[in-house]
């Protein structure tokens, strides 16, 4: 076995067994940091397939962000998580069932390649490796370039996504005191404090 | 020579390099704390450390001595496991993104092509120390302390991140070594970034201040609001390891900005030879700014960081990613802002 094949199997054992551990643990805040790992293991598998770009990318994006705000809101909510999971054995099917159609859609395209004797083709559909271009690079021609125009779409249906979000939620309260920050930078000693020349025993 | 060109050969030099950089920053980081409490002192007209070696040189290594000595001690309802990898993962993840940081030509562990990707990753995992820890303490201040600095940590990446795709776009590459490369010209400093990102080195720096959780922003360990923030039930070696992260995270944004936008090891002037002189003291100046920065500047509220960091910075630093794009794409400015076009 060489050294990529250990490292591999580490990564990969690791990845699955903190993916379970996300499911199983008690605690939801040591959920999410399984997750977190899983995440990670995943980075280092993509690394090892030679697309470091989309590795870096999963842990800025994922780790980095998505899961901070995760541990965030899991840290904050006050749910009793045993409870939650009372109705573990009731959800068990359906679960298993969209678990068993996932893994028949993953052989599937795997699988077609497999026992159709075409390996290498398949194999190289699923990681094609441009030639004598890094993979940021070759990214890059294929999103900003080639499909420049489904890009910016979908840029689009995100947007669209996040002003319905803001609308869905932004209530303009009438009845709380706002800060201004404009007057409160222009704000000066001159304005803000009166000096008083105070006479014992009189008070103001 | 066939014996370092076999594997284990191979292995011994990285392993070689990987120790030369860790221990050349942590003794370097001492002399540094030293430093960082020199320049406060002096601004407040106060000695600083001096009892402890020549003019108090060894004072960093008497604390270091203390904090491993004293008794380690866990909150009652602490979660355990976690409270104890909290501090190893904010040490770790702070010594690890040393590893690209390029000090001189080729003086790199790993030259990866994707290297400011790295450290952007890296640093945007450096939150997850100061949250856990302050989860894990089970306790109110700590907890605050580190839902903040997730707030915090959070926002200003963003604007870092923008300010970085602006030198990457005049670079043309994401590698470091590359970054440094392009800004070498006939005009020794003038022909660094700082002078085509002007806006943004002041953005960066600010940004970077908030980013590392330094004063003015150090509010994640406020001591008037959160006694110590995240750090509260710390003591000992962990508090160390938190301690030397977060140093280390500092004088790592002083080698960022020397890189991204000061030339890294160029010499300023052209007949000068370049060297790691040069980023030595780079980054040394670099850090004497953060170190006045502490000293000079009043504690920011919370909403006054928040409303800086997303509502100035954010679109600041969008709306200079899109200049420098327009800059770029038309070779205006005699090509300052398209180093891979002009070349070099």
């Amino acid at each position: 076995m060489t050294v990529a094949a250990v490292i591999f199997y580490l990564f990969a054992c690791t990845a699955v067994a903190s993916g379970l551990l996300v499911v199983l643990a008690r605690n939801p805040v040591h959920s999410v940091l399984w997750l977190i790992l899983t995440f990670f293991t995943s980075a280092g598998l993509f690394i090892m397939m030679g697309a470091e770009f989309v590795a870096l990318l999963l842990v800025i994006v994922y780790v980095g962000a998505v899961a901070v705000l995760f541990l965030f809101v899991v840290m904050m909510l006050d749910v009793d998580f045993a409870e939650l999971k009372q109705g573990i054995a009731k959800h068990m099917p359906i679960a298993l069932l969209v678990g068993v159609v996932l893994v028949m859609e993953l052989m599937l395209i795997i699988g077609s390649g497999l026992w159709a004797g075409q390996t290498e083709v398949v194999r190289e559909g699923l990681s094609p490796t441009p030639e004598g271009v890094e993979n940021t690079v070759a990214l890059g021609q294929i999103i900003y370039t080639r499909y420049i125009y489904l890009f910016q779409a979908s840029g689009l249906i995100l947007f669209v996504a996040m002003v319905g979000a803001i609308v869905l939620t932004l209530r303009h309260r009438v009845d709380v005191k706002r800060q201004n920050v404009i007057t409160q930078m222009h704000r000066d000693p001159a304005q803000a404090v009166v000096m008083k020349d105070v006479k014992p025993g009189q008070g103001i | 020579m066939e014996f370092w060109d076999s594997n284990f050969g191979i292995f011994l030099i990285i392993l070689a390099k990987c120790l030369a950089v860790t221990v050349g920053v942590l003794i370097s980081l001492a002399f540094l704390m030293y430093a960082d409490r020199k320049v406060w002192a002096a601004v407040m007209m106060r000695r600083g450390p001096n009892v402890v070696g020549v003019f108090g040189l060894m004072q960093s290594f008497a604390d270091f001595l203390k904090y491993i000595v004293k008794e380690v001690v866990v909150p009652a309802g602490a979660d355990k496991p976690v409270f104890f990898i909290a501090p190893m993962i904010a040490f770790v993840l702070a010594v690890i993104s040393w590893a690209v940081i390029p000090f001189d030509n080729g003086w790199v562990v790993a030259n990866l092509n994707i290297g400011i990707l790295y450290i952007f990753a890296i640093s945007s995992l450096e939150v997850y120390g100061v949250i856990m820890g302050g989860w894990a303490s089970n306790s109110k201040y700590p907890f605050l302390g580190s839902l903040r600095s997730a707030a915090q940590m959070i926002s200003y990446e963003v604007s870092i991140g923008f300010i970085i795709v602006g030198v990457l776009i005049s670079t043309g590459s994401l590698n470091l070594t590359a970054i440094v490369m392009a800004q070498d010209g006939d005009w020794g400093l003038l022909s660094w970034y700082w002078l085509p990102h002007l806006p943004m080195v002041v953005l960066f720096f600010i940004s970077a201040l908030a980013e590392t959780n330094r004063p003015p922003f150090d509010l994640p360990e406020a001591e008037a609001e959160l006694v110590a923030g995240y750090q509260v039930e710390y003591s000992s070696t962990p508090f160390l390891l938190f301690m030397i992260g977060e140093l280390m995270a500092v004088v790592l944004m002083c080698a960022l900005i020397t890189i991204l936008f000061f030339g890294g090891w160029l010499s300023p002037i052209p007949f000068l030879p370049d060297g790691i002189h040069w980023f030595i003291i780079k980054v040394l100046m670099c850090f004497f700014m953060f170190a006045m920065v502490k000293a000079l500047v009043p504690r920011y509220r919370y909403d006054q960081l928040m409303r800086i960091g997303w509502k100035v910075f954010l679109p600041l630093s969008l709306g200079w990613v899109v200049l420098v794009a327009l800059f770029a794409q038309y070779g205006w400015f005699g090509g300052a802002y398209a180093r891979w076009a002009v070349g070099g």
